[in-house]
């Protein structure tokens, strides 16, 4: 379990997938990647292996949702495990582009 | 964050993409990567604290952005066309410091103690090399990214201190990574010491978009690249459009147009309303966006899109229609709010715009933050918003006349006037008056061949606002002042002018003005 400062990096134990958090949930939750815990970036893989149940992977620029949209992560490295929270999986967060102004 | 992990992540997402110049042979977006670190390496070497740019836009700009980022060094682009007293105070301001410098402004930067100067053709050959750097930027965002020295009217200028937090929030909340298509290109000539020039190369390569730069503005090059390089896309100025616009009026009346323009941006001033809707008419399948944003909230806070123009400008209902001239809604992720004295205002009311969001930075070098204990930005611009939240600016609080204790806006009187068929430009200022604390001058250029006298000028305004905001007096001037960005230069005005004041009180006595 961890608190997801907005601008944290965190990385997965069981693939290349990185992300960033772009909105961080109130609470502490525990972020996974294929099943397993990821963790902040430059820090040790926590043991664990890909499980199947979640091996859809991760998407570069996509960004991740939960059900209650209390927190948003962006995907800066894809890898081949599916993100999830507290044990309830991140879902694609639909485009919503805004008209380019620069 | 660090601007790098935006170039990090185009690169590994559209590595072969063209990033920068034509589309066949320009640089592509794996090439700047690894020129960047060249370029990183390369800045290293020399011990400095800063890397300053003095030069138009090129390649060498995406270069040494991304690659002080990449070596944590603040990257401090500046103005190239100021006087030599000017540009060597804002040098010194940043030395020890590596300057690349476009090759005949070289001696000008030449011999500053602290500059190391590096011409730009030397510049571009040095980060071919194979010299690289390990992905080693840092990544937590507080490091100063860029620093923008602002244009102030008096005084030194400050310093505008863009963190990576507030560049990198600004893009993730704004623009979708690869969102444009593998055929769009889009055109900047805006210059690298504006914000717009920044924020255009870190939008455009986190969507994948090829940036076509036009170093120097003039209406006949811009419409030729557009043409040459099938351009979808472009910022412009207020200034640039209007030339834009009367340059195809009077070249190609019945000429092609851009077809190929997609969409075309503007920001950075008041447009005057006449020129966006003979644009609209001219660019019929063209999608409009108005910006509006500063150098210190890292770029664009609010935007009036394609449709809300094509509504505004065909509708009945004149609060709907009157919205072409608003900079419509904020963006998603900034909030936006009217406040007098810091008391919020209700819809309608004019105030000082404040704005809050990740990518408001509102801090200068040296100066204590602007920013409020709950981190809005007085913006120091009055403005107001209307019942659905579209927000109308009305210009720099300073430049607020005061008549007879009364506040009168500038923006309302020129856009009444602009309305008038003779009227090409106009700008309405306060000056020096022992009776009423200042006068109301409308300074105004008359289109080629048109005619309008004092009296019918007056009279226009006199029938549209009250009797109070009517000008005491026409000044017909050949053309107004404006900045190579397109701001006008109200206080050149006013100090040009100064013989039609009565030489009282000087406006910066005034105790009634904060």
């Amino acid at each position: 379990m961890a608190q997801l400062k907005p601008g944290s990096r965190w990385t997965s134990s069981v693939c290349d997938t990185e992300v960033i958090v772009v909105k961080g949930p109130p609470d502490e939750v525990e972020l996974t990647c294929g099943g397993v815990a990821m963790v902040a970036a430059g820090e040790e893989p926590a043991a664990g292996a890909l499980d199947d149940g979640a091996s859809e992977g991760t998407l570069l620029g996509k960004r991740y949702v939960d059900d209650g949209d209390t927190m948003e992560v962006l995907c800066t490295k894809p890898g081949t495990g599916s993100l999830g929270a507290d044990g309830a999986s991140l879902q694609l967060k639909e485009a919503k582009p805004l008209p380019a102004s620069d | 964050m660090n601007l790098m992990m935006l170039l990090e992540m185009a690169a590994g997402g559209f590595g072969d993409r063209v990033a920068f110049g034509p589309a066949d042979g320009g640089l592509t977006v794996g090439e700047l990567y690894k020129r960047a670190g060249a370029a990183a390496a390369h800045f290293r070497q020399t011990d400095v604290e800063h890397v300053a740019m003095v030069d138009v836009t090129s390649i060498a700009l995406p270069i040494s952005l991304f690659g002080a980022a990449w070596a944590g060094l603040p990257f401090v682009p500046v103005n190239y066309r100021l006087p030599d007293e000017e540009l060597h105070s804002l040098l010194d301001r940043v030395a020890p410091a590596v300057a690349v410098v476009e090759p005949s402004a070289g001696s000008r930067a030449v011999g500053r103690e602290g500059i190391t100067v590096l011409l730009r053709p030397d510049f571009l050959e040095q980060v071919v090399s194979s010299l690289g750097s390990e992905a080693d930027w840092v990544m937590d965002g507080e490091e100063t990214a860029v620093l923008l020295f602002t244009s102030g009217t008096t005084g030194e200028p400050k310093a505008a201190v863009l963190r990576h937090r507030h560049l990198v929030s600004y893009i993730l909340g704004s623009v979708e990574f690869m969102g444009a298509g593998e055929d769009e290109a889009a055109l900047v000539s805006v210059p690298p010491y504006h914000v717009a020039g920044i924020a255009a190369i870190l939008s455009n390569v986190y969507a994948g978009r090829r940036v076509v730069h036009l170093p120097t503005f003039e209406p006949g090059a811009w419409v030729g690249l557009v043409r040459s390089e099938s351009v979808t896309s472009a910022m412009v100025v207020p200034t640039m459009l209007t030339r834009i616009v009367d340059y195809l009026a009077a070249e190609e009346p019945d000429g092609p147009g851009l077809p190929t323009l997609r969409s075309l941006s503007y920001g950075g001033g008041k447009m005057p309303q006449p020129t966006i809707e003979r644009a609209l008419e001219l660019f019929p399948t063209t999608r409009f966006v108005n910006a509006y944003g500063l150098t210190e909230t890292s770029s664009t806070v609010a935007l009036l899109g394609p449709d809300e123009h094509r509504e505004a400008v065909t509708a009945t209902d004149s609060a709907i229609r009157r919205r072409l001239s608003s900079v419509g809604r904020p963006l998603p992720t900034v909030e936006v709010s009217i406040r007098d004295d810091g008391t919020e205002l209700p819809p309608g009311r004019p105030g000082e715009i404040w704005v809050r969001g990740d990518q408001v930075s509102g801090e200068y070098r040296g100066l204590a933050a602007r920013l409020t204990e709950e981190g809005w930005f007085p913006t120091h611009d009055g403005g107001w918003l209307d019942d659905d939240g579209y927000l109308f600016v009305t210009g720099r609080i300073d430049d607020v006349i005061v008549k007879g204790g009364q506040n009168i806006s500038p923006a309302d009187i020129e856009e009444v006037l602009l309305g008038h068929p003779a009227v090409a430009d106009t700008a309405a200022i306060g000056l020096p008056d022992e009776q009423w604390g200042e006068r109301i001058v409308a300074v105004v250029v008359l289109h080629a061949g048109a005619a309008a006298t004092s009296e019918d000028l007056k009279e226009v305004v006199r029938a549209e606002l009250r009797s109070n905001r009517t000008p005491d007096h026409v000044a017909f001037v050949d053309e107004l002042p404006y900045s190579e960005t397109g701001k006008l230069l109200r206080r050149v005005l006013r100090d040009d002018l100064a013989h039609l004041g009565d030489g009282s009180t000087p406006r910066a006595g005034d105790s009634e003005r904060q």
